[in-house]
């Protein structure tokens, strides 16, 4: 009887070896500089990235790429959310091989999505309409946020790979002075186009991320309750603190499912359910975490509060998760 | 990671498939609730044809992949579930299997294989529930036999059963886990007292077990005196993640006919119902990954389900009964009447956060057996 849906080898040394690249480049020290210069995208770490092959992760090799496959990206990006990795990572990753230099780090990608962009000043291309975009003051100080003026046509149609209003409208967006910016449609958008919704591949691996926060919260939550004392004893000792660590655990396991599944079948309903349990994985997750660590939980120091804030701007891609529950709703009834 | 089947399952499936199809239809018509002795007779003739047909022993050699194809082919056709062979075949075959002799796996095994005897559960007390090891039905030796006295409760086919697989404390000096024994208790013997017990759903699943200075034969005993903690650790362990599996195929069927009739009454243009439909659907899809994943990793292992068992029965059992709750939004004030689909399975769904370990025990587990979190109290 051989062993299917879990982990093979190669999968697990793939895990290993970005947890490790990501430890060295993007450390907690890293994490804490990138906090304190927001907006800031480090170039150097982003080529690192390219030359690792997290954007050509999925390219033929032929094309320079490494050949693997939708489960092998979804373990990167989960590692990727894990450490809390800035940058437009989805968008360049998706990019790659339609955008000269995305694939090895080059060029920076970013996207509109919706009425929200991530990263756009510091992109090199811009896909989608971003015409009349205003910088808001982001909730979260990894990513930079620009509002995007409610839509001219459906706002999921440049996201969905049809491109005519990209293509139509599209302006580059001030100071990133590129040629390319404004070139439409990302991978995988035959199916998203023809279910009317954004690109699912950019749904999953924003899952996939989601689910490295909900991973690593746990971890955080279940450290402090191991280390934290009072009372005198740890309070992971005492259950209400316990269950809301067993709560953790269990979104996490039961998101974590749910991702792996939905990058085998790359099916659109596996991913919009993919997408819902890591969205609430993650933004209760962290919200869990951050109770279980009390007054510190609430400072600017611990780590816990940039997991939150990170989850909800992932849990604003791609039309939130209205968009994904009303898909599966209509899914059932047909 | 792969979902696909092989071609061994494969065709263990198309197999399986088509004999269900020309067997099903052969069926007799399946009795009421109440009638016990007819359900008996209608699980056991179920059983029967499953012998007959080589599935018998899916349960207990199959691969824990086989046995997951079998359960959710099963539920998909909409044959009978195990019914009153659950204890037999779930629990305490595979204990007679793993820990008994040589005689007492010729003496009881054949018959619950073949659908001839039925099995019941003699566990839990009145006050030993969630803290099973705190059990006090008593077992003094005296000669060749044990003499029993006490009490079980919540005994699923009591009434119909033929053998109780019973834990008695014969050392009550020793520490709590230590002086608990196993044995097979014979239904008619003098001295065992049954009394259904009514749940809230009306029916009379349960019942009581008095035990008054019944002799059980030592023969009967499975395992060492004072050893039968571990020898039901064995049996409570041997579902390797499949325990579920029909139930969550039958919930995300339900789903899809909750839909169709939120669609028929109007109740589907409330998009906040739409969406609570979506997000149950998107749930029992996760809750059937991690079921493959669990079985997968129990394949893994040699059998030996992992850690994941607990993380899914706290999100499957709280996930069934916002299933109901939905469903009760889809009826409106049909959901008051008894005699309309959902309305009983919803008072029976009150039970899943309750039976096989608390939610609350549930989470304790998770948190100091899983991630290690320092015992409490």
């Amino acid at each position: 009887m051989t062993l299917r849906f879990r982990l093979t080898d190669d999968q697990r040394a793939l895990r290993k070896g970005v947890r490790e690249l990501l430890a060295r480049r993007f450390g907690r020290e890293a994490l804490r500089a990138a906090v304190d210069a927001p907006g800031r995208l480090d170039r150097t770490l982003w080529r690192a990235l390219g030359e690792a092959g997290f954007f050509a992760l999925r390219l033929p090799e032929a094309d320079g790429g490494v050949g693997l496959g939708l489960p092998e990206a979804v373990l990167v990006f989960e590692e990727a959310g894990r450490a809390l990795l800035p940058g437009p990572l989805v968008a360049t990753h998706l990019a790659a091989g339609s955008v000269p230099g995305a694939a090895h780090g080059e060029t920076v990608v970013a996207a509109v999505d919706g009425e929200l962009a991530e990263w756009l000043d510091a992109a090199d291309v811009v896909r989608g309409d971003a015409s009349g975009a205003v910088p808001l003051r982001s909730v979260d100080p990894l990513t930079p946020l620009h509002r995007v003026p409610a839509t001219r046509t459906d706002p999921w149609s440049a996201l969905a790979g049809t491109g005519d209003v990209a293509a139509g409208t599209a302006e580059p967006v001030a100071g990133t002075g590129n040629p390319l910016a404004g070139v439409p449609g990302p991978s995988g958008g035959a199916s998203g186009a023809l279910l009317g919704c954004p690109d699912p591949l950019a749904v999953l691996l924003t899952a996939a991320e989601q689910l490295g926060t909900a991973g690593r919260v746990c971890e955080l939550a279940v450290e402090h309750a191991r280390a934290r004392e009072q009372f005198g004893r740890p309070i992971g000792a005492f259950q209400a603190v316990q269950h809301l660590c067993a709560d953790l655990l269990v979104r996490a396991e039961t998101a974590r499912a749910a991702v792996y599944a939905a990058a085998v079948t790359a099916d659109p309903a596996d991913i919009a359910a993919a997408r819902l349990l890591a969205d609430e994985a993650a933004v209760r997750g962290a919200r869990d975490c951050l109770q279980v660590h009390g007054g510190m939980g609430f400072t600017w120091e611990a780590d816990v509060h940039l997991h939150l804030k990170r989850a909800w701007v992932r849990a604003w891609r791609a039309g939130g998760s209205a968009r994904s529950e009303e898909l599966l709703a209509a899914a059932l009834a047909g | 990671m792969d979902l696909s089947d092989t071609p061994e399952e494969e065709e263990f499936r198309a197999r399986l498939r088509e004999w269900l199809a020309g067997t099903l239809p052969t069926l007799p018509a399946e009795p009421s609730p109440d009638d016990w002795p007819g359900r008996r007779a209608y699980d056991l003739g179920w059983q029967r044809m499953l012998y007959d047909a080589g599935y018998a022993g899916v349960h207990w050699d199959a691969s824990p992949t086989l046995r997951m194809v079998f359960l959710e082919e099963t539920e998909k056709a909409g044959a009978p579930y195990v019914g009153a062979n659950f204890v037999g075949l779930l629990h305490a075959g595979p204990t007679i299997a793993a820990e008994g002799t040589a005689g007492q796996r010729a003496r009881w095994l054949p018959p619950i294989l073949r659908g001839e005897q039925v099995w019941c559960q003699g566990f839990s007390e009145p006050d030993a529930g969630s803290d099973l090891a705190s059990l006090r039905t008593r077992a003094r030796r005296d000669g060749d036999v044990y003499v029993v006295t006490g009490s079980k409760i919540w005994t699923s086919h009591a009434e119909v059963a033929d053998w109780c697989e019973l834990l008695v404390r014969t050392d009550p000096d020793a520490p709590r886990h230590r002086g608990i024994t196993w044995l097979a208790l014979p239904m008619d013997a003098d001295g065992v007292t049954v009394r259904p017990l009514r749940t809230l759903a009306g029916s009379a699943e349960f019942a009581e077990v008095f035990l008054d200075e019944v002799r059980v034969p030592v023969a009967n005993r499975v395992g060492e005196e004072n050893d039968g903690w571990r020898v039901t650790m064995v049996t409570l362990s041997f579902e390797r993640g499949t325990a579920f599996v029909g139930e969550v195929v039958a919930c995300r069927r339900m789903l899809g006919e909750l839909a169709r009739t939120a669609r028929g009454n109007g109740r589907w243009d409330d998009p906040a119902l739409r969406r609570r439909l979506g997000r149950l659907d998107a749930e029992f899809r996760a809750l059937w990954r991690l079921t493959q994943w669990n079985v997968s990793e129990a394949e893994a292992s040699g059998g030996v389900p992992g850690v994941g068992g607990s993380v899914f029965k706290l999100r499957y059992s709280h996930a069934r009964q916002e299933l109901y709750d939905t469903a009760a939004e889809v009826l409106g004030p049909d959901a008051l009447d008894l005699d309309r689909p959902w309305v009983l399975d919803r008072l029976s769904s009150l039970s899943y956060t309750i039976a096989a370990g608390t939610s609350q025990i549930q989470r304790t587990i998770v948190a100091e057996r899983i991630l290690g979190l320092p015992r409490g109290r």
